[in-house]
């Protein structure tokens, strides 16, 4: 089944606080197609969780609006109902968080939390159900399933907390799969086994996927395409392999490289990125990275650069002064040169390391 | 591993610490107890930032504590400077602290909300001096300055007015004021986004270098360990696996466990292969029953009944690449 699922236009999502209008999410537009993964990466008030909330309409608290428009299966979600809105979640469209400690509920038993939505949008009888949530629990490879679900949530190891989650999730076969941050509050071999079983139950149910971490090691290998976020705004969005291969955006370039890893030598300086992400109240006039960016010229701070492709149209970025192209060049040679601080961080670290022999899918 | 052993010990005077056979357990009632941390052995030179890595409940951060005494190991030495802390009384113990520093995970909740930044880095100079407040000042203000924070601006802020990445310089700037010699980050960075985390890594080398600090780094992230270690430790369930120095380590992993470690690190490269087979949840034994033999046994995938009844011993593969297991994947030298 081909086609696109999920189509958000122009979404806008802004907290009104004592202190004024926090813009969270400012003017996010993509599509998904059935079946496919996206990741949305971004630190900490990028607006990546917001957004998938925004969409999600998990968004309460009469503080919070929302404008533009996500269509979903042929209808926008944001004009309806919230009645309308639980018949969909779960048994459409579901959601994974990143906490599995808070995201069940500790007084109730493992089975019941996740039978809950089938017996909502399924009439099932009391053996049924049992049966199913054996079936779901073996799914997600939890040992011993019969035991399993007489138990409560705290009697369980965060690994398999996540696992019931993602049992709850996939219990009635949605067709578009949230996983906010699924992996972060796990050890690094349980979140390895965890974004395997994602993978594969993405995979084996033809689902789509949108992964939302703050790790660019996450998307890498386990998404189609991926979305830069960076202050409420989408800065870069390209098939994954594209974007690892040919970073394009100046944040997405500095945020690879201020990244350790394993295939580095021992202290290999890091590029850190100067300064602090913006004040979403009053978000910089202009590109949103601009106060921070190497390539900085005075048209970033005059005009905020639109979404647009690049030469493959699938590549697609919001940038005066790309990397590698001739105008970045020049501009950083010129912030260079007239010693703009955060032209020189980059300049006395590390080059980047070289991306090793990654093919670019055309 | 998770074995025992000292052969990864060295000797000579640059050695500024030595920890020996360090146990600590903690009673849990009806007589039992969590084995948090069972026998290791590590030593640290001067000048050199150790890392210890493990997943969490391996005991990498009751080990660091243990350094400080903070709680009291149940057993073991820490030979800091040739003196065995464990046999100092609480009064002398307390006295050594300014030599021992430590920064802790969550920068936000180690600072006191209520007081002031300045209040906050001078706390430590008015317990051990120089008790001159206008001395005091002078000291704060240029320790705030060595790690990044605009003395004027922040001395009579409180921590919430900060970012965690700031607050996270604050503490440093606490911990650095008495001078200390050995400095004990317990993941000092895991709280941080990726671009701040890269700042404060770069700090510490920094300030390492400057102030020729030595540095117990905790942390759970291989790859910042690798980043800022010149020697590299891999505990599981209170156990060391394999020392090593950073570059031969994940060059050439030796214990099983370090390399499902080092296997489950995503690299944000999408042409690396991803090993999709491991799916199944491989769960931490329990601490207060851990398994006989080696630890990593219930786990690991090359294991025989020599795990079960024999603990293995630390021993070296090559030159300063110790491991205990019985059976590393990189040949035994000798």
């Amino acid at each position: 089944m081909a086609g696109t699922l999920l189509e958000v236009e122009n979404l806008h999502t802004t907290f009104t606080i004592p202190a004024g209008e926090v813009k969270a999410v400012r003017g996010v537009s993509f599509s998904l197609e059935r079946g496919r993964t996206l990741g949305i990466v971004g630190e900490s008030g990028s607006g990546k969780t917001v957004l998938a909330r925004s969409v999600m309409r998990l968004n309460l608290g009469t503080n919070v609006t929302t404008t533009g428009t996500a269509i979903f299966e042929g209808t926008d979600l944001l004009t309806r109902s919230p009645a309308e809105m639980r018949s969909l979640w779960g048994s459409e469209m579901a959601m994974v968080f990143q906490d599995p400690m808070t995201s069940l509920n500790p007084l109730v038993r493992v089975q019941r939390q996740v039978t809950e939505h089938l017996c909502r949008h399924i009439d099932l009888s009391r053996s049924e159900a049992r049966q199913a949530a054996v079936d779901l629990l073996k799914e997600v490879r939890i040992p011993d399933p019969e035991t399993r679900l007489r138990a409560f949530p705290h009697e369980l190891s965060g690994g398999m907390r996540q696992r019931v989650c993602i049992a709850v999730a996939l219990a009635c076969e949605p067709s578009l799969l949230f996983a906010d941050e699924p992996t972060t509050a796990l050890d690094v071999t349980v979140q390895h086994q965890i974004l395997n079983l994602l993978s594969r139950e993405q995979t084996d149910r033809d689902m789509a996927m949108v992964l939302v971490t703050h790790d660019l090691g996450v998307v890498a290998g386990r998404t189609d395409d991926t979305m830069v976020m960076y202050a409420g705004t989408v800065v870069e969005h390209a098939p994954t392999r594209s974007l690892f291969a040919d970073m394009r955006h100046p944040y997405s370039e500095a945020l690879m490289r201020s990244i350790p890893r394993t295939s580095l030598p021992s202290h290999t300086r890091l590029a850190a990125i100067t300064g602090r992400p913006p004040d979403l109240i009053a978000p910089p006039t202009g590109c949103a990275f601009s106060p921070r960016c190497p390539y900085v010229q005075d048209r970033c701070i005059e005009e905020t650069p639109p979404l647009v492709a690049t030469e493959d149209p699938a590549h697609r970025l919001a940038c005066w002064t790309p990397v590698g192209s001739p105008e970045g060049q020049a501009a950083f040679q010129k912030n260079l040169a007239s010693g703009l601080p955060q032209a020189v961080a980059v300049d006395i670290s590390n080059p980047r390391p070289p991306t090793r022999g990654v093919e670019v899918d055309s | 591993m998770a074995g025992t052993g000292k052969a990864h010990l060295r000797t000579g005077e640059d050695v500024l610490m030595t920890v020996e056979d360090l146990v600590v357990e903690f009673p849990v009632g009806r007589g039992r107890t969590v084995k948090a941390v069972s026998g290791i052995s590590f030593d640290i030179r001067s000048g050199e930032t150790l890392g210890l890595v493990g997943e969490s409940g391996c005991g990498k951060s009751t080990t660091g504590r243990a350094i400080i005494q903070l709680p009291r190991p149940t057993s073991g030495t820490v030979t800091f400077k040739g003196v065995d802390l464990a046999e100092l009384s609480d009064e002398e113990i307390r006295r050594r602290r300014t030599h021992i520093q430590m920064i802790f995970q969550d920068p936000i909740s180690s600072l006191n909300p209520r007081r002031t930044v300045g209040d906050i880095v001078a706390e430590p100079l008015r317990v051990w001096g120089p008790h001159d407040e206008a001395e005091q000042k002078g000291i704060v203000d240029r320790m705030l300055d060595a790690v990044g924070v605009d003395p004027d601006v922040a001395r009579d802020k409180r921590p919430h007015e900060f970012s965690g990445g700031q607050c996270q310089r604050i503490s440093i700037a606490r911990s650095l004021v008495v001078g200390p010699d050995l400095l004990i980050c317990d993941e000092p960075v895991s709280a941080l986004d990726v671009s701040v985390q890269a700042q404060i890594l770069n700090l510490l080398e920094d300030l390492k270098a400057e102030y020729g600090l030595t540095v117990v780094f905790i942390a759970h992230d291989l790859a910042v360990v690798k980043n800022i270690s010149d020697r590299v430790a891999v505990m599981y369930l209170g156990k060391l696996c394999e020392v090593a120095s950073p570059d031969v380590l994940y060059a050439e992993a030796a214990h099983p466990y370090t390399d499902l470690l080092l296997g489950s690190v995503p690299e944000p490269d999408p042409s690396v292969e991803i090993d999709e087979s491991l799916i199944e949840g491989g769960e931490l034994p329990s601490p207060i029953n851990p398994p006989s033999g080696c630890r990593f046994r219930t786990r690991c995938d090359r294991a025989t009944d020599l795990c079960t009844s024999e603990e293995p011993q630390m021993r070296g593969v090559a030159d300063d690449h110790f491991v205990a297991c019985h059976h590393p994947l990189v040949a035994v030298a000798g």
